[in-house]
């Protein structure tokens, strides 16, 4: 075997070591892919993209705070957890893109705004920049980790086989990441005066955003057997919430909504501010570059 | 001749490469098909980064071996677990310096039970043995790592947590 330069040695037969997400970049190779018998897949789709939206953008969010967090420690588990949601919004997308006949990066990096259909809760601005706090970052991983985690719980019984296959793996990690803010919650909550009075004024932040979690969208009621119906989880993730507000002596916010516009929210495509910016910083590169690649 | 299964065995993982792909329970199936081999693997977390590694490293193996044609495939369910990890693996983790994971069975159906005390399992050192060591974070450096320190030897290490 000879090499004309140092880089073809490097590489010997097979470049696809070089990077991660080359080489073996389809998400849901050798998958159980079939659709379930008499389900409309354009809602599938739509839920799918739900689901894996929560999880993209929330993922862009918790990697914000990356060099950012109180400590070294909480940059690693921030990173690990926005990885892990990063992980589920990848193979979401993948599984809504067979429908839609898009890879999951081009619904990742170049669908608009009003094509998103991630609950306001996942988008809002929560720091580590101005106005933002790690105690609002908590109460929001918080909220969201104990939905999604009830969530996936009965998600693990969907008639569609990749929906129960990604369930039933991110419900051990969606565990570890309740289990991870509540822990702050409760050492924040009843720790100092200080560190009492940011975590309670996070959970102000984000409690009018709660509400939206458990609204029926029309397309989660016509997928019967495939969605869960989120309006079936409040009083399971009202239990967890209200157990570890209270080892954290804090209380609950009084139930405050969001306005809609003309009665759409997230799941319609219609966000609040904070979406066009995080959105310009997340797809700029491949917009700019298309066609990029790691 | 060495079987492709032999092969696909001996292929290490990319982030704990004292362990191979077979002891991390991440290989769950070698086949070959119309002259083709067929390799199955399963990822440790949704995101863990080193799935397209493991990939890449098994047609790599396989084509250097003799395989004309490599397909890697990936497997959701049933979900990995730490379960997986061989007792061959778990003593070669201890070696390493790295805790091994304690056996949790399987997953209950219906809630997930909260947990606001961090389950209080003994965890022994992977340098001196004693069980007297703590966690200093649920998230290390790698998806599936916790890190803790030992309280008898002073030392810090990394422990496979169970998944």
């Amino acid at each position: 075997m000879s090499f004309d330069n140092a880089y073809e040695s490097l590489l010997g037969h097979d470049d696809s070591h070089w990077a991660f997400g080359t080489g073996f970049s389809e998400a849901l190779a050798g998958v159980n892919r079939e659709f379930p018998a008499g389900v409309d897949t354009a809602d599938l789709a739509a839920y799918c993209l739900m689901l894996g939206d929560d999880a993209l953008i929330f993922s862009q969010r918790l990697s914000e705070w990356c060099s950012r967090a109180p400590e070294l420690e909480e940059d690693i588990a921030l990173a690990n957890i926005a990885l892990d949601l990063l992980g589920q919004a990848r193979l979401l997308l993948s599984r809504a893109g067979e429908v839609l006949g898009k890879s999951e990066d081009e619904l990742a990096y170049l669908r608009d705004e009003r094509e998103f259909r991630n609950v306001h809760l996942a988008e809002i601005d929560c720091g580590p920049g101005p106005g933002g706090d790690f105690g609002t970052t908590i109460a929001r991983l918080l909220v969201f980790s104990s939905w999604r985690l009830a969530l996936f719980s009965r998600l693990r019984g969907s008639a569609d086989p990749v929906l129960a296959a990604v369930a039933e793996k991110g419900l051990k990690e969606l565990a570890y990441h309740r289990d991870h803010a509540a822990q702050w919650t409760v050492r924040l909550g009843d720790g100092t005066e200080e560190s009492h009075r940011r975590m309670q004024a996070g959970l102000e932040r984000v409690w009018p955003f709660v509400d939206e979690l458990f609204a029926t969208h029309a397309v989660e009621a016509r997928l019967t057997g495939v969605a869960v119906d989120p309006a079936s989880l409040r009083s399971e993730v009202d239990g967890v919430l209200d157990a570890v507000l209270s080892a954290a002596k804090l209380s609950r916010p009084a139930d405050t909504r969001a306005a809609r516009v003309a009665g759409m929210a997230g799941r319609d495509g219609v966000h609040t501010e904070a979406m066009g910016y995080l959105l310009a910083e997340m797809q700029h590169l491949h917009r700019s570059l298309p066609g990029a690649v790691w | 001749m060495t079987t492709a299964l032999e092969v696909a065995s001996a292929v290490r993982d990319p982030e704990l490469p004292v362990l191979t792909l077979a002891d991390l329970g991440v290989l769950r199936d070698v086949s070959e098909e119309d002259g083709r081999v067929v390799v199955t693997i399963t990822p440790t977390y949704s995101g863990c980064p080193a799935i397209d590694e493991m990939g890449a490293d098994l047609r790599r193996s396989l084509l250097a071996a003799g395989f004309s044609e490599v397909e890697v495939r990936l497997s959701l369910s049933p979900a990995w677990t730490t379960d997986w990890i061989s007792a061959e693996g778990r003593s070669k983790l201890a070696a390493a310096g790295i805790a091994p994971p304690a056996r949790i069975g399987p997953v209950a159906a219906g809630p997930v039970p909260l947990n606001l005390v961090p389950p209080s399992r003994q965890v022994a050192c992977p340098q001196c043995g004693s069980p007297n060591t703590s966690e200093i974070s649920r998230f290390g450096s790698t998806a599936c790592k916790a890190l803790r320190r030992c309280h008898a030897c002073a030392e810090p290490f990394e422990h496979v947590k169970e998944i």
